[in-house]
């Protein structure tokens, strides 16, 4: 267990609008036992004090390295953004408890659904899943085409692979809701989802009573560690309202149903 | 005697060396001894607990400013009874010799008084922290107001100190006109010391929903930016009165916890430095022999003792 490491920059390349993809290197991917775990950046600025979570896109443990991706919301990533390869980068991790993929898949069947800059953690599940047997399918919705990212990621690790885009810019117009309607959701043994609020309610509200349903859920956070408080979530049907649990450590991934969103 | 050069004894607390986590940064102990071994540290000044377990405010509840954030967790706790049966054993069956202060939070001086009571009667608590200055709680601001009005805080310390079986620490606002007169009545009402201090109130918005970042609207800054606030404050209480300090309030290295003593701290409570790097605290313990070779310091006692005398003259 290493748990905080400076992380070799492999490369650091601006793939979209405000979107970044970093190589990384170290021990700590040897740690990293599920897909969608996290990393706590320190953004090297001493006047940014709260570390940044990202999660991973991808890793390798053959060669330790790991993929994120991020999207520049604010002026700490955006001084992770100048970062240059060679360069070394502060992380704490791997963070958080990851996407169950335990099963079971008595069809077969997985279905994966992404939007924006939820998307990235999702590769490699769709990668780990695909390479045991189970036929993948992914949906993606981004708000135009610009903003479209890991299309041939997902395509390489997918039997299907769907895009919407809000503007119709890219593929059909609409959400992931709209593609979700299409299909037989029961039939699929696991159901994934990452990306925005609304987005997850959207899946949480069609998935009420698929047993494997499984959504990744953002909160702001200091610690990162389960310590500070920062980033709990209600229980769900928890009457007396005093019932949480932490993103950082008890997530990010939970049930349907079982925080509110 | 010890030989401990780093060691600091105050009343209830033997501490191996002064740096320890403060309340509501470093929870229950548990997450970070996954980091480290506890026992490095002086002691843990444990998250806030009151009677019963409380969610706290909506989130989000934490926002970052320069050199500095703001936190509107709420006093978040599982309740005073949860945390006896379940954390403090954790801690004391894992490090029985580390000290804890117990952080006790309330919204009346009877909720003070019996979370101040069933909590000092646990082996391991061999200090309390009476928490009458969190920013964070509504019930009309009560909880900030203890801390505001002497009477006030006068007779929420009076009901702790009368119950408790451990020393009782009082823990102070920045947020007062004259943080001179909070400290007398606190004096006055049988406290054993000061921590401080706790978290100054700031807000901060969203520029396209000019909404405010945290959801409760305000939050308590801390961090690296409200260091000189602390150290100021820390040199008017430790002038008026000889009443032990526990200092907190931006520290984020061996240096800046020198630099608090010479203010007038005793010993030194380590909070949002842990979220930065959550090594803070044994790297601080770790630099500071080096620190005071080269300031020519042979012990932290004596330096405490030496800063102390020239503070009250
Ligand atoms: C578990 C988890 C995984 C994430 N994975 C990714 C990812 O793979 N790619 C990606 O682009 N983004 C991801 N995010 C969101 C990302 O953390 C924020 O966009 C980022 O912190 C904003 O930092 P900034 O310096 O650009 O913005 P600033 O505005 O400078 O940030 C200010 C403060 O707010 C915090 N903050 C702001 N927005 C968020 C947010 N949405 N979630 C948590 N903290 C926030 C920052 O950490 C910082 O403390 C993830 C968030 C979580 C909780
Ligand atoms: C996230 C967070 C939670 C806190 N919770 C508590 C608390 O429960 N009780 C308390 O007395 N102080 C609490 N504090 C205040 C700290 O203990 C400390 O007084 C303050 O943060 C100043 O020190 P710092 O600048 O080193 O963080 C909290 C601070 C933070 C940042
Ligand atoms: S971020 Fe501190 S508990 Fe989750």
């Amino acid at each position: 267990m290493i748990l905080q490491e400076d992380m070799l920059i492999v490369s650091n390349i601006n793939i979209a609008p405000r979107v970044f993809r970093m190589v990384l290197k170290g021990e700590i991917v040897l740690d990293i036992t599920a897909p969608d775990q996290f990393l706590h950046i320190r953004v090297p600025s001493p006047d940014k004090i709260l570390r940044r979570p990202i999660s991973i896109s991808e890793y390798n443990k053959t060669d330790k390295s790991c993929v994120i991706i991020y999207r520049v919301e604010g002026p700490g990533l955006a001084v992770v953004s100048d970062m240059q390869a060679g360069q070394t980068l502060d992380v704490m991790g791997p963070l958080g408890n990851g996407f169950d993929m335990t099963g079971p898949f008595p069809n077969g069947k997985a279905l994966i659904i992404g939007g924006g800059i939820g998307t990235p953690p999702l590769v490699q599940l769709a990668k780990d899943l695909t390479v045991t047997g189970i036929a993948v399918t992914v949906l993606l919705g981004f708000a135009q085409q610009s903003a479209v990212i890991l299309e041939t990621e997902f395509a390489a690790a997918s039997s299907q692979l769907e895009i919407v885009t809000d503007d119709g810019s890219y593929g059909q117009k609409g959400n992931v809701g709209l593609l979700m309607d299409n299909l037989d959701l029961m039939s699929y043994d696991a159901i994934y989802a990452c990306g925005a609020q609304g987005m997850l309610k959207a899946v949480a509200s069609r998935t009420e009573t698929h047993p494997n349903a499984f959504i990744s859920m953002e909160a702001r956070m200091a610690c990162g560690m389960g310590a500070c408080y920062a980033c709990v979530v209600h229980v769900a049907g928890d009457e007396t309202g005093q019932k949480s649990l932490k993103v950082c450590d008890e997530g990010p991934i939970f049930r349907v149903g079982e925080v509110v969103i | 005697m010890t030989e401990n050069r780093l060691a600091i004894q105050l009343p209830g607390l033997d501490l191996k060396n002064p740096i320890m986590p403060a309340s509501g940064c470093f929870g229950f102990g548990q997450e970070y001894a996954k980091y480290y071994d506890l026992n490095r540290l002086g002691s843990i000044m444990i998250k806030a607990t009151t009677a019963d377990a409380r969610f706290g405010n909506p989130t989000p509840r934490v926002a970052e400013t320069p050199s500095g954030m703001l936190n509107a967790i709420g006093l978040q706790n599982p309740g005073v009874d949860a945390v006896i049966a379940e954390k403090l054993p954790w801690l004391a069956t894992h490090f029985p010799e580390l000290p804890i202060i117990a952080n006790v939070a309330g919204f009346s001086n009877e909720e003070y008084a019996i979370v101040s009571k069933k909590i000092s009667r646990v082996k391991n608590v061999t200090a309390i922290e009476l928490n009458i200055s969190c920013p964070n709680v509504d019930h009309g601001n009560q909880g900030l107001l203890i801390g505001q009005v002497p009477e006030l805080a006068y007779a929420a310390v009076k009901a702790a100190v009368a119950v408790s079986e451990v020393p009782v620490y009082v823990k102070l606002t920045p947020s007062v006109s004259d943080i001179g007169t909070v400290a007398k009545a606190v004096e006055d009402a049988g406290a054993t010391g000061f921590t401080m201090i706790n978290t100054l109130v700031g807000t901060r918005y969203h520029l396209q929903t000019r909404q405010p970042i945290i959801a409760n609207g305000t939050g308590g800054m801390s961090g690296p930016a409200i260091f000189p606030v602390a150290l100021k404050l820390i040199r008017q209480v430790a002038q008026q009165s000889s009443l032990p300090i526990i200092g907190m309030g931006g520290v984020d290295s061996a240096e800046s916890a020198l630099e608090m003593m010479i203010a007038g701290a005793s010993a030194i409570g380590i909070g949002t430095a842990n979220f930065t790097d959550p090594f803070a605290c044994p790297k601080i313990i770790d630099n500071l022999p080096n620190l005071m070779d080269k300031y020519g310091i042979t012990d932290l006692a004596s330096f405490v003792k030496n800063c102390q005398e020239e503070i009250r003259g």
